[in-house]
């Protein structure tokens, strides 16, 4: 018996190995694996020609100095003696052997008391003064040379055309070559591109974290009534927020057309809003009268608007402000674009600001109607509202999805785009509302929280380099796009970390703050935030890190920053060039590395 | 008064932690509350303010249904209730006054609340508080620079400042050496008898229950075996509670 189940194992090892073996084979043959051609001559003479030249990084240049000396020439030889003047012994001299010839004869070319170690071209001068090089020198240790150069076949003319000679030699102190600077112009941008982008990121991936973060998001169930209306809610609130914020802004283009009504307009605002809050918010909980509370209500909304004109406002202020700064700040116009490029953020990001607030709001207050209703009216009434708002809610997300589908694939017809999706999700619907029994409660939170990470993981999957292409398509090429790339998987990427912090945390403190009373806003404050923030600072640097090195290769798809002027010296067979941009690469990354460990070491 | 009626828990994969627990608390009494490890004393202590959710059952205070509470109604129930945790649950980063102050949050307004801003006299009250358990000078510290006894002690500030009806212990004193843990017990006796806050205590030790509790109920896998003065715990009853094997100690 024990004898049988040790051959069997046998088999089975053996089985494994012959198993692994054919992985293996398939690996070679998919991937190609050839070693002959490592040792191939031709190659290996391309290898050491190219490592060579990565070697040589083109770092410096010296000013140089010329020494040209020129001699007659004659082509074709003249009837006749040739005249040939003595030449200067004394200074930098050429002679020729012999000092005519017919196009395509080879001559020698001595030169004489020339600087040792210069080197340079042997040109051919016509009458018409154009310059063919026809042959290139390097004098020796006594400063001579000695060329054997080919004439070129031209119109014979009468008169004495020159060879000229041109030495040139280094002089002075080294400087930095050109490529130099424009590498070092280039790895600033490619630092800043990371920065920003790295900024961008935190905003969004930090409230993305929580929502993604198991712990915070697996105890949040809400009644089948409640979550209905939260999602309608939302929905409402978000076009709502669209609609008002269009409005609102046409609103201040035309009636704040110039920066003294946009300053004044802007001033009102805010002290109306601080007035309105001032009044409405009160610092105890006391019973008030349901007039008043509506009064009240009325108050925040107007408020509410009054926050989206102040944003509109002051972006537009912002702007104008930024471009007038531009006009005279001279060297430091860098600040105004900042300033006017903030402006153009703000406007851009408002819609979204109020979309999201609006969402939340009118989600909220839904949402608590629907607990109301799930409290106060039996079973089977809550059921039959169930299965009223949840056909609705279904049918209005499938709608979107309709949209969606309809956007990206053009169909064009009604039925299937839009009345199909409408009748698929009522009828889902409906199944939910019918399984659920009406006291159920629906883990909304760990929905939340599967959507999020699925969106996380799909958008991190795909690296920057790829969606370069498409913000490169948005923005133009250049280091904006290349920011937005990395920014977009930034978020996704930090988000993801984030959470996963904020799964580690202890429960303990989450715990004694929700025993006192606490919402759960100031439960995340009080206990959830003062816990995540070093792995929090930790995180962001190393993705800091992280990104200044993507963003050195991010300019390969036209993201701007070093890796543009990379490729372009790859292509063009400029190895010397490309050696000192891998340099600098290198020494950025480099000190990137060791800084964000140093500073992450101060944090933890 | 508070009122226990059939309270069961069962967890995710059929485990009953309470099982149709059924007993009443005076107003002002102090009880404890004793078992074994796993005999479902922070189950039972968790249900009363909901941070466990009961599978069925009634908690009834003064009148009011705890487990038919909603959300926001919870919340206002919970203000009421100080709670002080056996690993004191203090936000090691944060500094001893803002734990303290957490204690309010029931009451502050939530918007101005996550600036870290309190109303002046929550500050002072919060002064008040730790000056009451002997560590004002401690205030600006970080909460984690403290000794384990001075930790629970902000643990039993964070309570009280919630001005609470009912205070709920788990285990108060078993990660403190038995000089500590007569400290901790007498600021909670203190509270007890001053204030007339009604304390749930679950312990370890009988002598602190014989000393400082007014009454006991004893749990075993989550069966209530007892109720009555703790006098009543006689050798056999010992035995019922914790099984034939035990031996006393303390």
């Amino acid at each position: 018996m024990k004898k049988e189940r040790s051959l069997i194992k046998s088999i089975l090892i053996g089985l494994a190995i012959a198993l692994a073996i054919i992985v293996y084979a398939y690996g070679f043959k998919v991937t190609d694996v050839n070693f002959e051609e490592t040792s191939s001559e031709i190659r290996l003479t391309q290898l050491t020609r190219i490592i060579r030249a990565l070697a040589h990084p083109d770092l410096i240049t010296y000013e140089q100095k010329e020494v040209v000396v020129e001699t007659p020439v004659y082509l074709p030889c003249p009837e006749g003696e040739v005249n040939i003047p003595e030449p200067d012994t004394t200074s930098p001299y050429i002679k020729l052997e012999p000092y005519c010839g017919d196009g395509g004869d080879y001559i020698i070319v001595r030169g004489y008391n020339l600087v040792p170690g210069t080197k340079g071209p042997i040109n051919f001068i016509p009458p018409s003064g154009t310059t063919l090089q026809i042959g290139n020198f390097e004098t020796d240790a006594n400063g001579k040379f000695e060329e054997r150069v080919k004439l070129p076949k031209r119109q014979p003319v009468s008169e004495a055309q020159t060879i000229r000679v041109i030495a040139r030699s280094n002089v002075g102190t080294p400087s930095p070559s050109n490529i130099v600077i424009a590498t070092i112009d280039k790895i600033i941008e490619t630092i800043f591109l990371a920065l920003l982008a790295t900024t961008f990121g935190i905003f969004i991936a930090v409230p993305m974290s929580f929502l993604a973060a198991r712990n915070l998001m697996s105890d949040i169930k809400s009644p089948l009534t409640s979550v209905t209306l939260l999602v309608m809610g939302w929905l409402i609130g978000i076009s709502f927020a669209l609609i008002t914020t269009r409005y609102i802004a046409q609103f201040s283009n035309h009636y704040f057309d110039t920066i003294l009504y946009q300053l004044g307009g802007l001033i009102i605002c805010v002290l109306a809003i601080w007035l309105i809050l001032r009044w409405t918010i009160s610092k105890e909980e006391t019973s008030i009268s349901s007039v008043m509370k509506a009064v009240r209500t009325i108050a925040m909304l107007f408020a509410v608007l009054l926050v989206i004109l102040t944003m509109y406002l002051s972006a537009r202020i912002l702007y104008e402000g930024g471009q007038f700064l531009m006009g005279i700040l001279g060297p430091l116009d860098f600040l105004g674009l900042f300033i006017a490029q903030s402006g153009e953020m703000l406007r851009i990001a408002t819609p979204v600001l109020a979309s999201l607030a609006a969402g939340a709001i009118l989600g909220g207050i839904f949402s608590n109607f629907g607990l109301l209703i799930a409290d106060r009216y039996s079973n089977r009434t809550v059921k039959l509202i169930n299965i009223i708002l949840s056909m609705i809610t279904g049918a209005a997300l499938f709608a979107l999805i309709g949209a969606l589908i309809q956007w990206l694939y053009l169909i064009d017809n009604l039925i299937e785009t839009f009345w199909i999706p409408v009748a698929v999700g009522a009828f889902l619907g409906a199944l939910i509302a019918i399984k659920n029994s009406a006291n159920d409660l629906v883990p909304i939170g760990i929905v939340i929280y599967s959507i999020m990470r699925t969106i996380l993981n799909a958008i991190r999957a795909i690296e920057p380099l790829i969606y370069v292409i498409i913000f490169v398509v948005w923005v133009g090429i250049g280091p904006f796009a290349g920011a937005l790339a990395l920014t977009l998987h930034t978020i996704a990427a930090l988000a993801k970390l984030f959470s996963e912090q904020v799964e580690s945390i202890s429960s303990g403190p989450l715990e004694a703050v929700t025993a006192t009373g606490a919402t759960r806003v100031q439960t995340i404050v009080y206990a959830v935030v003062p816990q995540i923030i070093p792995p929090y600072i930790s995180f962001t640097l190393y993705r800091w890190d992280i990104n200044v090195r993507m963003s050195t290769i991010i300019g390969f798809a036209g993201g701007g920053g070093i890796g543009f002027l990379l490729i372009q010296n790859i292509k063009l067979l400029d190895y010397r060039a490309a050696a000192v941009q891998i340099l600098a690469i290198a020494i950025v990354v480099a000190s990137m590395d060791y800084l964000s460990s140093a500073l992450r070491k101060r944090f933890v | 008064m508070l009122e226990v009626k059939n309270l069961t828990k069962i967890y995710e994969g059929n485990i009953k932690a309470l099982d149709d627990v059924s007993f009443t608390v005076e107003p002002g009494e102090f009880l404890a509350v004793i078992g074994l490890s796993g005999s479902g004393k922070s189950t039972l202590l968790r249900c009363i303010n909901r941070l466990v959710e009961p599978t069925d059952g009634q908690i009834i205070w003064d009148g009011v249904d705890i487990t038919a509470a909603n959300q926001s109604e919870i919340r206002l129930i919970r203000r009421r209730i100080g709670m002080v945790f056996q690993h004191f649950n203090l936000v090691n980063r944060s500094s001893v006054i803002t734990n303290v102050l957490a204690g309010r949050l029931g009451y502050v307004n939530p918007a101005l609340s996550i600036f870290n801003r309190f109303p002046e006299e929550d500050v002072q009250a919060a002064l008040r508080q730790l000056d009451r358990v002997g560590i004002k000078d401690q205030a600006y510290k970080r909460a984690d620079e403290l000794s384990g006894g001075q930790q629970q002690r902000v643990g039993i500030a964070r309570a009280m400042i919630q001005e609470p009806d009912m205070i709920l212990a788990d285990e108060p004193v078993a990660s403190l050496d038995p000089v500590l843990a007569h400290t901790i017990m007498q600021y909670l006796e203190k509270i007890n008898r001053e204030d007339g806050v009604m304390v749930l205590c679950s312990l370890h030790f009988l002598d602190l229950v014989h000393r400082y509790a007014d009454r006991a109920i004893a749990l075993n896998e989550g069966v209530l075996m007892f109720d009555g003065p703790p006098e009543a715990i006689d050798d056999e009853k010992f035995k019922e509670i914790y099984g034939k094997e035990a031996e006393r100690v303390g």
